[in-house]
């Protein structure tokens, strides 16, 4: 077995990095860094992991992302603790996922376990959602909502709130044994460990009553597997959002794969505008640009990035597009008197162009149109098929051993298994009759008066026979003859027809 | 060597190993596979010690926390008949029409019924109790023995020509075995039989057969062949246990048929055997 070394190359050259060269200032006030990247050009599969230590980023992409991690998080931690008025029947949580009773509950939503079809619907509406934000603006969901992004970048603030920037970090790390190290790194854990046993914590109440449970964990009353939960959670939590980090991206998500074959030229991607920023180099305050490209080499875009690579390497797997870069170099540019922008959100298009507007955005792209009409298409059928959802559902199953019954008088008998579910709040009663077959009599099994109550949210299932006499059962011109069930609500008067097939013998 | 072009592995350490000129390059496994290995061995020796693990001559090592799933087994069918108790409990100490009459243990009693139909009662009867040729249609409403909750029941309770005082036990003579008839006249007792239940048939063999039908036939099954009494088939019914084409009645009219059912209540506890007895009178045939 021959083993292969596989390379990474990347489109655009990569210079600077030089890690002995003397700090050199930017511009007044822009420190550079001289921070190794992670993708560098050869890169063998067993090296180890070179640790990332983002910088902390400010501007307008943080502060969108601060907010994302605000609603992510919020929704997250508090829709268990939302109630929901019921009626006194059924639980009054917003949101629950009701294992051993087989309900989904969401807010005015109740889905059925043979309705899981609308869970499938939502599937596919979000992964066609995801398929048409990728094809427009690249990697959102990576870069913004993806619950690994948003734990990540809570467990850096958060190390960031021990141990300081990027800088502090670094000089911590070089003094593992140091009592200041040991503590800070001591807490952060700790802290880490705190978030990621509320990060369990908050999934067990979204399959229980929270307050209940919330109040049997403390006294140790819960259920192991609520503990077991609770316990897997934090350790995925602590491992992937805390340790592992960018790792998850890189090596263990298929999703970076996938994506690629949904951009396009016309897709906005974050990318380094090379046309504008090369030739780079160190600049000194006052000197002339011309000749030169705005890039001064100050690698805070480097500094900033949580998956620890060069933006100016061009498109790459491991950007996960969180847009901090362009935050930092915007800060930059700002700080040495050239625009913004030299990274920014852009189309392979322009970049070819060398021009930032040189063409129109193209946003009805075939394949925008498509993504966008499949969404319409599949939202249509979901809003209609919910509001057209019957509150009774009626399920008949004809016996099948034996199809029929031949009765001393050379009449004929078919047995029925009939399920009402009564998707109402509220306990209903039923009568049931039988249309389109003319002499047909009608008998239950433990239901004399022909009415079948069934409880609120519930099913009931009755045996129904019903008997052809011999004069009725020599009337019938097929061996299978269909008729109609009728199920009466005595309450309302409402009737639902179910058909059904009355077997004889064979003719 | 699967090399990019200009690159060479000459100065890589190899295995030794070369198969038509490809070399095994020796690399390290990756870290996480090796620790993932030790892992399992720390795992393999605390399996040792905690669970049955090594097989000796005549049993195994039985482990620390004597982890045993015949015992598990044993314990999960304790506690599946202690969960049942209470309501077995009350169907043993109630009669059959109280049990119909409460939706709760009707329910019960109508799924514990059906578990023990599929057991014990299906073999013969059928898994829908269609039954078969000699086994009768449970679902029907024909009943040799009677078709009321309590007949029902003392049928499951001591069968039918069981070895049991209180069966259920009639007998038809073999006319044409034992020579009351003779063949020419069993096949017309046959036809007249048959057109009994409104068979078209040969009507002067029917007219002949109904003259020659022994004294004991009609205290049987009634002068209109209508059974009167428990046991008797009703003749003029549309239903057969043994088949109504004609060659099967003249067999039975001529070795006589005596089908057997077991009394169940040396084999089931009393509270299954009400169980089914509702079961079956659900069934569809139930009087």
């Amino acid at each position: 077995m021959a083993m292969i070394d596989v390379q990474v190359q990347h489109s655009a050259p990569m210079t600077g990095g030089n890690g002995n060269a003397p700090p050199v200032e930017a511009a007044p006030g822009v420190a550079r860094s001289d921070v190794p990247t992670v993708s560098s050009e050869r890169q063998s599969l067993y090296a180890g992991r070179v640790k990332v230590y983002p910088k902390e980023a400010h501007g307008r992409f943080r502060t969108i992302k601060w907010i994302v991690m605000a609603v992510t998080l919020g929704i997250y931690y508090v829709f268990p603790w939302i109630r929901w008025d019921r009626g006194p029947y059924l639980p009054d949580q917003a949101v629950l996922l009701d294992l051993p009773a087989r309900r989904f509950y969401f807010f005015f939503l109740e889905i059925w376990p043979q309705e899981f079809y609308y869970v499938t619907g939502l599937l596919v509406l979000a992964a066609l959602a995801l398929f048409l934000v990728t094809s427009v603006a690249g990697r959102v969901w990576c870069g913004y909502t993806c619950p690994q992004t948003v734990w990540t970048d809570l467990m850096i603030a958060v190390e960031r709130f021990w141990q300081g920037d990027r800088n502090q970090r670094l000089k911590l790390d070089k003094h593992p044994w140091a009592a200041e190290t040991i503590w800070k790194k001591s807490a952060t854990h700790i802290s880490w460990l705190l978030i990621a046993v509320a990060t369990g914590g908050a999934w067990v109440f979204y399959f229980a009553d929270a307050p209940t449970l919330a109040g049997e964990l403390v006294t140790f009353d819960a259920p192991m597997v609520a503990y077991l939960f609770i316990g897997l959670f934090t350790a995925s939590t602590y491992v992937l959002g805390g340790i592992a980090r960018e790792q998850v991206c890189i090596y263990m998500c298929p999703w970076p794969r996938i994506q690629g074959a949904m951009f396009d030229r016309d897709s906005l991607l974050i990318s380094y505008r090379t046309w504008r920023g090369e030739p780079h180099g160190p600049h000194k305050a006052g000197q002339s640009w011309e000749g030169r490209g705005d890039c001064v080499d100050c690698r805070q875009c480097v500094a900033v990035c949580p998956t620890g690579i060069d933006i100016r390497n061009g498109p790459q797997l491991e950007c996960i597009q969180c847009a901090l870069c362009i935050d930092a170099c915007d800060e930059i540019m700002d700080k040495v008197g050239r625009p913004r922008g030299l990274i920014a959100y852009d189309t392979v298009r322009n970049l070819d162009a060398h021009a930032e507007n040189a063409e129109p955005l193209r946003l009805l792209r075939p394949r925008v149109i498509l993504y966008a009409a499949a969404i319409a298409v599949v939202g249509l059928i979901m809003v209609v098929a919910l509001s057209i959802r019957p509150v009774l559902d009626v399920n008949v199953l004809h016996d099948r051993n034996p199809l029929y019954v031949r009765l001393s008088d050379g009449g004929v008998r078919n047995g029925f298994t009939v399920k009402l579910m009564n998707k109402l709040y509220l306990p209903r009663a039923f009568k049931l009759g039988v249309e389109g077959l003319p002499g047909a009599k009608v008998d239950m099994v433990g239901h004399e008066g022909g009415v079948v109550p069934v409880p609120p949210d519930n099913i009931q299932s009755v045996r129904l026979y019903v008997t052809l006499d011999k004069q009725g059962a020599r009337a019938l011109a097929e061996q299978a003859t269909t008729f109609d069930i009728v199920i009466t609500d005595i309450a309302s008067g409402e009737e639902t027809a179910h058909e059904a097939t009355f077997q004889g013998p064979p003719r | 060597m699967a090399k990019k072009q200009g690159e060479t592995s000459a100065d890589e350490e190899t295995t030794g190993h070369e198969w038509d000129g490809i070399q095994e390059l020796n690399k390290p496994l990756p870290k996480w596979w090796l620790y993932t290995f030790y892992a399992c061995i720390v795992w393999a020796v605390g399996y040792w010690i905690l669970y049955p693990a090594w097989p000796l001559i005549s049993s195994h090592t039985a482990g620390y926390l004597g982890y045993s799933q015949r015992e598990i087994v044993a314990a999960d069918l304790v506690q599946a008949q202690a969960d049942k108790a209470g309501f077995r409990d009350r169907i043993a100490a109630s009669d059959l029409e109280t049990i119909q009459s409460d939706p709760e243990l009707l329910n019960f009693a109508l799924a514990g019924g059906a578990a023990a139909f599929g057991d014990n009662c299906a073999p013969c009867h059928g898994r829908g109790a269609q039954g078969a040729s000699g086994y009768p249609n449970l679902q029907d409403d024909a009943w040799l023995w009677g078709g009321s909750l309590d007949d029902i029941h003392h049928t499951i309770q001591f069968g039918i020509r069981a070895d049991d005082s209180e069966t259920r036990n009639s007998q038809m003579p073999a006319f044409g075995k034992l020579g009351m008839l003779k063949p020419d006249q069993v096949s017309d007792v046959a036809e007249y039989v048959l057109s009994l239940s409104g068979n078209e048939g040969d009507e002067d063999a029917a007219e002949r057969g109904k003259r020659s039908s022994p004294p004991i036939a009609p205290r049987a099954t009634g002068r209109k062949a209508k059974a009167i009494a428990l046991g008797a088939p009703n003749l003029s019914d549309e239903l057969w246990l043994y088949g109504g084409d004609k060659a099967t009645v003249v067999q039975t009219i001529t070795n006589s048929r005596s089908g057997m059912m077991p009394a169940w209540h040396e084999r089931l506890d009393p509270a299954t055997i009400k169980e089914l007895a509702i079961y079956v009178h659900s069934l569809g045939g139930g009087q």
